[in-house]
């Protein structure tokens, strides 16, 4: 079977875009991806769009993405799994390049969700908790976080102010990439000031709602040995579910799915988590990444809070460089978006094209896609030449 | 009858919808399939474990522990009247979990992580319609069990 590798990558301005609808959104970060390819559109077999609809007014949205970016009659199709949607749309236009189906799909995450109200957004996004036995109690997404974070708290001894340190450092690197939605450093007092939003989180614990669009073209080896200046191989995919509901989870102080997913995806790139270099997890809240850092095995269960407490996860801190673009946190989180760009910024840094915010020798880098509270997940390994 | 539970329903059609009218008869039912013995709190009319559809309502005793829990100060539509509450995940003893509403019986600064607690049946006062839900309160709480007057 063909290797899958990148031929070109794109990204769109993160933020609240009051000046674009979502297949504008889309359109930036195809564009650029083409540029960066250096091809022309009927190169393109195929799209896959990575979105949440329930956001969106225009229902069916690949139609209209597909149109806008002139892609008919190409075939596309959409990927939904909650905030994971991109990756899932990762995971199919890679499995239908391995297929041979296909052998150039433009993988497209596009998100537009400022056109909800906050209230309304933690309505929406409450209900991907379990709707029967929980939502009627006005469970919010942040709430979910807040329990996962208490009973770590309370297992292990992690403080608050190392799970805002995670926010510290996603901001520290957000004011340093110009697509982020917060290019500015944070400070811990003034995070620790910050309204609470579900205890023991904070507004400064908590991601931003977003607008915006990524786009990476996936292609099979023929055509990256071809067409590809550095090339980058989407070597490992992982993908694992966890229960719905909350209330049957073996444990609150982890994703375990994101567990499994991590440990598929690093058997089926032959490496394991002292190889990755660079990584992208999905720090919707800070305790997520706190958590991820213990899931993805760069620690042990229960030392996420010792492991950014002694800044490892920043570059040159001796262990894995985790989101070094802003992460969620910094950069915004158009949810279907998410996972497309976190790819986008790996395969960067693996191209060694991140100037200042360049890990160095970064060879294997990897994406963690949570989707909900860890009902999905999507772990990706990359690989340069 | 399922739409009387919450504050909010989401699921008002469901085969586990008498579980509403014994919480409005203050008792709180969990599942046990008739085939296998597999015992499920919340109710669920098809079982996990052996795929039976055959199933039985099991009083659960309502007493267990404090998994986790959190204050929300930003509410979701449908519930900024009620803003802030605390939510906590409860063990439950007879194995199982419930997540519910903190109570007026244990104060902000009582509550504790792992601390045993009282599992207790509601009807929502302040509603014209039949709204009934649990509440997570102090051991040792009693309500009326029957049925219900209102």
């Amino acid at each position: 079977m063909t290797r899958v590798g990148v031929i070109g990558i794109g990204h769109g301005l993160f933020g609240r875009r009051s000046d674009a609808t979502v297949q504008e959104l889309a359109f930036e970060a195809f564009r650029d991806a083409l540029a960066d390819a250096k091809i022309e559109r009927d190169v393109i077999d195929a799209s896959v769009i990575g979105s949440v609809p329930e956001y969106h007014k225009q229902r069916s949205l690949p139609g209209v993405v597909q149109e806008y970016l002139g892609l008919n009659p190409k075939p596309t199709w959409l990927t939904e799994v909650a905030c994971s949607s991109g990756s899932a749309a990762m995971r199919t236009a890679w499995m239908s390049i391995k297929a041979g189906v296909h052998k150039v799909v433009a993988v497209i995450g596009a998100q537009k969700m400022t056109e909800l109200t906050t209230p309304e957004i933690l309505a929406l996004m409450g209900r991907v908790g379990e709707v029967q036995w929980e939502s009627g109690f006005g469970t919010t997404f942040p709430a979910y976080y807040a329990m996962f974070a208490q009973r770590h708290m309370h297992e292990f001894g992690t403080t608050h102010e190392q799970m805002l340190g995670c926010a510290i450092k996603n901001h520290y690197y957000g004011a340093r990439n110009q697509n982020a939605l917060f290019q500015k450093e944070i400070t811990l007092e003034k995070a620790l000031a910050s309204d609470d939003v579900s205890t023991p989180l904070k507004v400064y614990d908590c991601c931003a709602n977003a607008d915006g669009a990524a786009c990476v073209i996936l292609a099979s080896e023929d055509r990256v040995k071809e067409l590809a200046q550095k090339p980058v191989w989407l070597d490992g995919i992982g993908c694992a579910t966890a229960s719905m509901s909350v209330l049957r989870r073996p444990h609150l102080v982890g994703l375990p799915s994101a567990t499994d997913a991590a440990g598929e995806a690093y058997e089926m790139a032959g490496v394991t988590a002292k190889d990755i270099k660079v990584a992208e997890v999905h720090d919707c809240f800070t305790i997520a990444e706190l958590m991820a850092y213990e899931d993805l095995g760069f620690c042990e269960k229960g030392e996420g809070g010792a492991y950014i407490g002694d800044k490892a996860p920043y570059i040159g801190g001796g262990g894995v460089a985790v989101n070094v673009d802003g992460g969620l946190k910094a950069k915004g989180h158009p949810i279907g978006s998410t996972g497309v760009s976190q790819a986008v910024e790996i395969i960067k840094q693996l191209r060694g094209d991140c100037g200042e915010r360049q890990v160095p020798d970064a060879d294997v880098g990897l994406t963690h896609n949570v989707g909900g509270i860890g009902q999905y997940c999507f772990v990706h390994v990359y690989r340069r030449d | 009858m399922f739409q009387w539970f919450g504050k909010v329903n989401f699921t008002p059609f469901t085969k586990v919808t008498e579980f509403a009218q014994h919480l409005k008869d203050g008792r709180l039912m969990g599942s046990k399939c008739t085939k296998c013995g597999a015992t499920s709190f919340p109710p669920r009319a098809d079982c996990g474990e052996c795929m039976s559809g055959d199933f039985e309502y099991m009083e659960y005793s309502g007493r267990g522990t404090l998994q986790t829990y959190t204050r929300i100060d930003a509410a979701p539509t449908g519930f900024d009247d009620v803003v802030p509450y605390t939510l906590g995940v409860v063990d439950l003893e007879e194995g199982g979990r419930l997540l519910a509403w903190m109570g007026e019986t244990i104060g902000a600064d009582e509550i504790a992580m792992d601390m045993e607690l009282q599992v207790v049946p509601r009807i929502f006062d302040e509603s014209e319609e039949i709204k009934v839900y649990y509440s997570i309160e102090k051991p040792g709480t009693t309500w009326h069990k029957g049925d219900s007057a209102r």
